[in-house]
């Protein structure tokens, strides 16, 4: 029997819409959703098959028997797993508080279950892998917009210039944003990109900054200094809902063209052209405020100077430009429900909220939990449940987070693979893949909001189960169920929609359920009241960070320069893997079975490295990682280059296990190398010292 | 006259391989044969800009194919609007199609030990649908042309 079902992607957390098909129970077709995407899909997307058929992912509930990461398991029933973790996490609350259990996501629209679950058993200590991501440009928005990075979307399909700064777009592969960018481009947009290197996203630019690593904040800054002397901002926009003008204006002043160019290693010249461009294309000028920038030590004031850049072009909630996403209040809809637990009143061992006053209190920050665990301050944390969230391949240095683990008694992993902290961890809850569950519904918000869901495709083709179940099934053991108000997932369905008048069979049509036909803009006249900061107004002096004692537009501090023989080490993705998620994957290990190291040709000349050549890439603690060169005149001579995600160390992933290398492991010391304003981890200042390999074949003896 | 033929928009090209995988997981293949190929250029600055030439490969569906008469089976046909294709039911796997073919295009499948090539999806094509790598191209780089007489 043939049907189709509508559903999400899952292969990466951009979760594109997708459509179905499914023939007597095998999955023959994943296609883009055609309502949104017109079929468009990428490489991840078609491989789902793949990671369906994967044998090498974990098929039961594992219990480690041998020591932690030695790799013997026991296989477990889900009521036997369930129960050990239960009467666990039991043991932990009784002798020192719920508060010990940290549980970290990656994120994403469902967070509110693992929020649930983690509050309602007492702790307040939910987290996310944020730091290792957007955390500096989500603080740099709340800080000058009173809003958080996801408090604008970007109209790119109507904008006429999108400047990126080393948000590299084709490798990241939102489709639907993609999409966009191409109907940009051919309608005659210009796009200007920013980076240390050459990327898919550079090959398509109108304009290349090729910079110096670790000066993006001075070329914003430059673009700053120009459009304000040259009067080209929008100064009814900037009079009306702008504070602060006046410093910045002031501040701006050393921070010329000329300055720049010169600092960033690019022309001046080019500098100048860009401003007439954007002077040609304003208001309809995005300048992307970053994602991944958890990278320099400023990369939180980079952000927001990018920031800052959209306020001088008035373009908040402009056609082709920012728009503030709309919710179903906008469209005079009643919103869903979604699984919710206050957070306990205790202070968070990260230390988010009462000694980092600045920082947003929803997620906190990772990798401050790590003290807490080695010094037991403010409490010690015993446990930490990682709800498809890999610590060991996000955050730097895994040998030395996993001394500070050492101090939990439990360690639980759910994901759908064997991540390098799963292999870890005490018990592995082997969660289905998104092909085999639902997931609650949620709702998207944008200039045409809508409701989406995941559908579960096929049955699982192992023992594993769905995050909706696994969560119910716990907190029933613990005593809180009442949190989790369903049995079957079409309970939780009917409970999130009551009240809308819309049912679950409402997606069955073409996935999503819009929440209105034409997209709802607000007056841009009448923006009052959109930007929630102290003042009420966009704050380029924000009183939140002076409060915090810290600087709102902070001087610029050149980036060191490597020591001789060393390099910056700088990481990146690639447009058919996923970080760590799916180096194991058949299909797409064919396309990309191991990363290289990227190093500048006549830097390679020097050093006698060929395209192909075996290097060592040597911490500073020694740690040596071993990979091939990939020579190019497309990157700094300052820095080094990789795709991030490889390297593993999950015996049981063959194709994965130790194919390429990895940049975490190299990232020595960085652990405690955070931005102090921003909140993240500045995961590009490490320098690394690389030589040719001896593991170069010379002469090969073999009997 | 060969009534198909695959476009590819090359400055909408991403690079990003998602063709490739669209056809093998359409095809169910295994790792090992791939159908269809993006390649590009060496990177040069042309401009102050990097720029490269993406290219989309996949079979020529030649007028007067080499792998057609030298199949021992008559598994590998051509059909009357051009598609080469070869019959899974005649193919015993001998390889002689990739050794005729002056660009190697026929490759062996491990799993079913036969032969497989692209055949612009022809079981989608005779129900009205396009062929998966283009359907499904990431951008919407890729078109597929119906040639009609003039």
């Amino acid at each position: 029997m043939k049907k189709t079902v509508f559903s999400m992607c899952g292969m990466c957390t951009v979760r594109c819409p997708i459509r179905v098909e499914v023939e007597d129970g095998e999955v023959t077709w994943i296609e883009g959703n055609p309502h949104l995407l017109k079929g468009a899909l990428c490489a991840k997307g078609s491989a789902g098959t793949a990671l369906l058929k994967d044998t090498e992912r974990p098929q039961q509930p594992l219990i480690r028997v041998g020591g932690r990461g030695a790799g013997r398991w026991r296989k477990a029933s889900w009521p036997e797993a369930l129960d050990y973790v239960a009467e666990k996490l039991k043991t932990i609350k009784t002798e020192h508080g719920p508060e010990s259990v940290v549980l970290s996501s990656r994120g994403g629209p469902w967070q509110g279950m693992y929020k649930t679950f983690i509050h309602a058993f007492g702790s307040p200590n939910y987290t996310n892998h944020d730091c290792t991501c957007g955390r500096n440009t989500h603080h740099a928005s709340l800080s000058i917009n009173g809003v958080g990075r996801k408090g604008f979307v970007y109209d790119i399909a109507n904008s006429k210039h999108l400047v990126l700064f080393g948000r590299n777009m084709f490798a990241s592969m939102r489709v639907a944003e993609n999409l966009q960018i191409m109907d940009m481009l051919d309608s005659g947009g210009r796009m200007t990109y920013v980076d240390v290197r050459q990327s898919m996203t550079g090959l398509k630019a109108s304009r290349f900054f090729q910079v110096r690593p670790g000066t993006d904040y001075a070329l914003a800054l430059g673009f700053i200094n120009e459009i304000i002397k040259r009067g080209i901002y929008n100064k009814a926009f900037v009079e009306r809902y702008v504070s602060g003008f006046g410093e910045l204006c002031q501040f701006i002043e050393p921070y010329t063209t000329a300055w720049a160019a010169k600092e960033c290693g690019v022309k001046e010249k080019s500098i100048i052209q860009f401003i007439d461009e954007v002077a040609e294309d304003m208001p309809k000028v995005i300048f992307h405020p970053g994602w991944n920038l958890s990278r320099y030590k400023d990369s939180f004031y980079a952000s927001r100077a990018l920031h800052i850049l959209n306020v001088l072009m008035g373009n908040i909630e402009q056609k082709g430009a920012l728009i503030i996403p709309k919710g179903a209040g906008d469209c005079g809809a009643k919103g869903i429900r979604n699984l919710d637990c206050p957070k306990p009143d205790i202070k968070r061992a990260d230390g988010v909220g009462w000694k980092y006053k600045h920082f947003d209190k929803g997620p906190g920050l990772s990798h401050l939990f790590f003290d807490a665990m080695k010094t037991g301050e403010p409490y010690p944390v015993k446990a930490w449940i990682a709800m498809r969230h890999d610590p060991f391949t996000a955050m730097p240095d895994p040998q030395a987070q996993k001394e500070a683990y050492d101090n939990c008694d439990l360690l639980v992993a759910i994901d759908t693979h064997y991540s390098e902290f799963a292999w870890y961890a005490d018990v592995i809850l082997p969660e289905s893949t998104y092909l085999e569950r639902d997931n609650p519904i949620c709702l998207q918000k944008g200039p045409k909001p809508r409701l989406a869901v995941r559908r579960q495709v096929v049955e699982p083709v192992f023992d594993t189960k769905a995050g909706w179940e696994i969560f119910k099934q716990l907190a029933d053991r613990l005593d809180i169920g009442e949190h989790f108000p369903y049995t079957t997932i079409n309970d939780l369905y009917a409970w999130q929609l009551e009240g809308t008048g819309h049912t679950i069979e409402d997606f069955a049509e073409k996935g999503f359920i819009p929440l209105t036909d034409k997209p709802v803009m607000y007056d841009p006249e009448k923006l009052d009241g959109q930007f929630k900061t102290p003042s009420g107004k966009i704050e380029i002096i924000s009183e939140k960070l002076t409060k915090a004692g810290f600087e709102s537009l902070k001087p610029y501090v050149s980036p060191d320069k490597p020591a001789k023989g060393q390099f910056r080490l700088v990481y990146g993705r690639s447009a058919v893997h996923t970080h760590g998620h799916t180096i194991n994957n058949p299909l797409l290990h064919e396309l990309m079975p191991e990363n290289s190291l990227w190093i500048n040709t006549k830097v390679a000349a020097r050093m006698n490295v060929n395209e192909g050549d075996l290097v060592d890439v040597i911490a500073s603690n020694g740690v040596t990682e071993t990979g091939q060169a990939h020579v190019t005149d497309f990157i700094h001579p300052e820095c080094v280059y990789t795709v991030h995600g490889f390297g593993r160390q999950v015996p049981l992933q063959t194709k994965a296990y130790h194919a390429g290398f990895s940049d975490q492991k190299l990232m020595i010391g960085l652990l405690d190398n955070w931005d102090q304003v921003g909140g993240a981890i500045n995961l590009c200042e490490v320098f690394v010292t690389v030589r040719r390999s001896s593991r170069n074949p010379k002469r090969r003896v073999e009997l | 006259m060969n009534k198909y033929r695959i476009h590819l928009n090359t400055r909408r090209c991403i690079g990003c391989h998602g063709c490739e995988v669209h056809c093998k997981t359409n095809k169910n293949l295994p790792p090992g044969p791939i159908l269809c190929e993006i390649d590009h250029q060496p990177v040069v600055m042309l401009k102050g800009v990097p720029r490269t030439e993406f290219s989309f490969r996949s079979c020529y569906h030649c007028e007067d194919p080499f792998c057609v008469p030298i199949c021992p089976t008559g598994a590998m046909i051509k059909r009357g609007d051009g598609i080469v294709y070869v019959d899974q039911e005649k193919c015993i796997g001998c390889m002689a199609c990739a050794g005729a073919c002056p660009w190697g295009v026929p490759q062996h499948n491990p799993e079913t030990n036969k032969a497989v090539k692209c055949d612009y999806c022809m079981d989608r094509v005779d129900a009205g649908l396009k062929p998966a790598c283009v359907t499904k191209c990431t951008t919407l780089a890729l078109k597929f042309v119906i040639m009609t007489e003039v």
